[in-house]
């Protein structure tokens, strides 16, 4: 691992505010690293970088961070972040959400954030069940999987959020597993370097309040069935939606660069008349 | 940028919405968020429009909640920012407002009352949001509400909401009502250069020894704005000086009373309100808003009249001035409450006077102004 030792974690971390109260087997972690090297392989300064996340598990990932970091209300990340970028367009935004987080309760800003296309990165860590209230569905549960508030199965259906966020009008939009934790990182990168909207779906395993639940065994295990259930995305375009049922489909899912919010609002400022 | 040759003053026809958003440039506005809803929209409306004349950012978002967190996010990024709503986007901004209070953001919120429950009349006005805007979010704070009687007060207030907002690092509620937003009169606006504009505190101490969330003598933090290399946390969360979250009991204590003590301890730098006659007055009026207009019309002809009536307008109606209130209000033969809810400033007022002067609640919730005629009836029923 000489080369993965090159990149100074550490560097970026508060690691005075280490441990993190994630439990053992939590993907959080792996996804979080794959974001910090993301960072610096993109240069980013931590004095002129934002990290903005909402309420969860994930998103308790802003105060280990070592940068301007927001902890939010319940799924309004992207609103406060949305602030901030339009506030002060040069500095770089990162939002670190949930499933719960982005898809729920925090769905409307997510699509709006979007069709926007302002210049955020947002990363959402998707362990498909609440686990800070202990596991109760998300709307990423897979339909059938059991939750504390599904004892007999959930009857919903999952959203896909990378499906949602394209159509929507993000300018790329990406997924890894914990499992291809370098392939994360370099999607994450990419959408860093992307100037719009960047949508990247970090699916992790939560062994704790969804693997127990579901009988999916440790974290090793539900990493492997990750890896096993993942289909490329230049394989997936050959496959039947019959056969991709069921599948996570990773990689880079849609990259069409278009103005940026900011940047478009320049353009009012200069026609009204104004100094930015 | 006024030429030196431009008179000081200019007289200008001009709506109270308009005001409030002259206001808030004068005293720094560069950025707003908010969602339409009558009778507030105008105040959308002409912030889109000028705000990029002075390099400042408008942007209209998905719902109240999202203007209410944009503003925030906006604000700690270290824009003066304000939003504007109505009754039913005021329930909805709640919960970021708590936030703002929390993680102390300055920020200013526009309340344009109409007549409630719920989406109730949309056009009509109202003061129905007296105790939403002091107790609208969830857990103990105080609240720095300011309430103007005229559009020319509108624009002062504007410019003081800002001002006190960067001052205590809260958001202030500028409340006003369907009457006061809408009326269109005559104003003579101050030369921008005779505006006192407060800016927030910046940290004296370079990053690393600087406590983003150490409270100052006067019980209010010097935050950072993000992106000056303070590299700092903010959280909803109760949080220590570092701004991270704590649990022992003490501190939390300690860090939830200090959002209520750094307005109280402050209240007379806060706190204002407009005496007319109530010197020698046997009746006090307590009126505000845009139901102090009507108030006044009916003092003036109650005095007309030989009676001794005076007009106790507040102007910051939270904090609650209770030794000032106490002591134009107590002794008199009956205070007089016209509001347009069902008593919420009146029991503030029978709080104050303790049952030593009989207070007389003068209510309508019909979505229509009261008259001078309605109030003046009920002082000549005290005589």
């Amino acid at each position: 691992m000489a080369v993965a030792d090159k990149v100074p974690v550490k560097r970026y971390l508060r690691v005075a505010k280490l441990p993190h109260i994630w439990c053992p087997g939590c993907g959080h972690g792996i996804a979080l690293q794959a974001l910090i090297r993301a960072i610096h392989s993109t240069g980013l300064s931590q004095d002129n970088t934002v990290i903005v996340s909402g309420i969860g598990c994930s998103s308790r990932a802003t105060g280990y961070l070592d940068f301007d970091t927001l902890h939010t209300t319940h799924g309004r990340a992207l609103a406060f972040a949305t602030g901030i970028k339009i506030a002060n367009p040069d500095l770089n935004v990162i939002v670190i959400t949930g499933d719960g987080d982005a898809a729920a309760i925090g769905g409307n800003h997510l699509i709006h954030a979007a069709r926007r296309n302002i210049g955020i990165t947002c990363v959402c860590f998707n362990n498909t069940i609440y686990g800070m209230t202990s596991g109760q569905y998300s709307p990423l549960t897979p339909t059938d999987a059991y939750a504390t508030t599904a004892p007999y199965g959930n009857i919903d259906s999952p959203f896909d959020l990378c499906e949602l966020t394209k159509a929507a009008g993000a300018s790329y939009v990406a997924r890894a597993t914990t499992y291809h934790a370098r392939q994360l990182e370099k999607l994450i990168a990419k959408g860093i370097q992307n100037d719009g909207f960047s949508f990247i779906e970090a699916v992790v395993q939560c062994p704790t309040y969804f693997g127990r639940k579901n009988k999916l065994g440790d974290a090793f295990r539900m990493m492997k069935l990750m890896q096993e259930r993942s289909v490329p995305v230049s394989k997936a375009a050959t496959m039947s939606a019959e056969e991709l049922a069921g599948k996570i489909v990773i990689g880079e899912l849609w990259n069409r660069p278009r103005t940026e919010y900011t940047k478009a609002y320049d353009a009012v400022i200069a026609k009204a008349g104004g100094q930015r | 940028m006024s030429s030196p040759a431009a008179p000081a003053r200019k007289k200008v026809l001009m709506q109270g919405n308009e005001a409030i958003v002259e206001g808030a440039i004068a005293a720094g506005m560069r950025f707003y968020a908010g969602y339409p809803i009558t009778p507030s929209t105008e105040i959308a409306e002409l912030s889109s429009e000028k705000l990029p004349r002075v390099g400042g950012r408008f942007v209209q978002m998905e719902d109240e909640i999202a203007s209410m967190a944009a503003v925030v996010g906006a604000s700690l990024a270290g824009r003066k920012a304000m939003t504007a709503t109505s009754g039913p986007g005021f329930s909805l901004k709640q919960e970021n407002l708590g936030y703002a209070i929390e993680a102390e953001v300055p920020c200013v919120v526009v309340n344009v009352q109409r007549q409630g429950p719920s989406t109730g009349l949309p056009t009509s006005p109202a003061q129905g949001d007296v105790m939403q805007a002091r107790y609208g979010s969830h857990g103990d704070y105080a609240a720095i509400v300011l309430c103007p009687g005229s559009v020319g007060e509108a624009y002062r207030l504007a410019v003081r909401a800002f001002n006190l907002a960067e001052r205590f690092r809260m958001p202030v509620i500028l409340l006003t009502d369907e009457i006061v937003g809408h009326l269109r009169e005559s104003v003579e606006l101050p030369d921008p250069s005779e505006l006192t504009v407060v800016d927030r505190a910046k940290p004296s101490l370079p990053p690393g020894e600087h406590k983003a969330y150490r409270p100052g003598s006067d019980g209010v933090p010097v935050v950072p704005d993000f992106g000056t290399g303070y590299r700092f946390h903010v959280t909803g969360l109760i949080h220590g000086e570092d701004g991270f979250p704590i649990s022992n009991p003490k501190v939390v204590e300690q860090a939830v009373r200090r959002l209520t003590t750094k307005v109280t301890d402050h209240i007379d730098e806060i706190y204002e309100a407009e005496e007319q006659g109530v010197e020698d007055a046997d009746v006090v009026v307590f009126a505000y808003g845009g139901t102090a207009r009507a108030a006044r019309r009916a003092v003036r002809e109650a005095r007309a009249k030989g009676l001794k009536v005076g007009l106790y307008r507040p102007i910051t109606l939270w904090p609650f001035h209770d030794e000032r209130a106490r002591a134009a209000l107590m002794g008199r033969r009956a205070v007089i409450v016209p509001e347009l809810n069902l008593g919420q400033m009146a029991r503030e007022v029978e709080r104050v006077v303790r049952g030593t002067t009989r207070v007389i609640p003068v209510n309508k919730v019909a979505g229509e102004a009261l008259t001078p005629g309605e109030i003046l009836a009920a002082i000549e029923e005290v005589f």
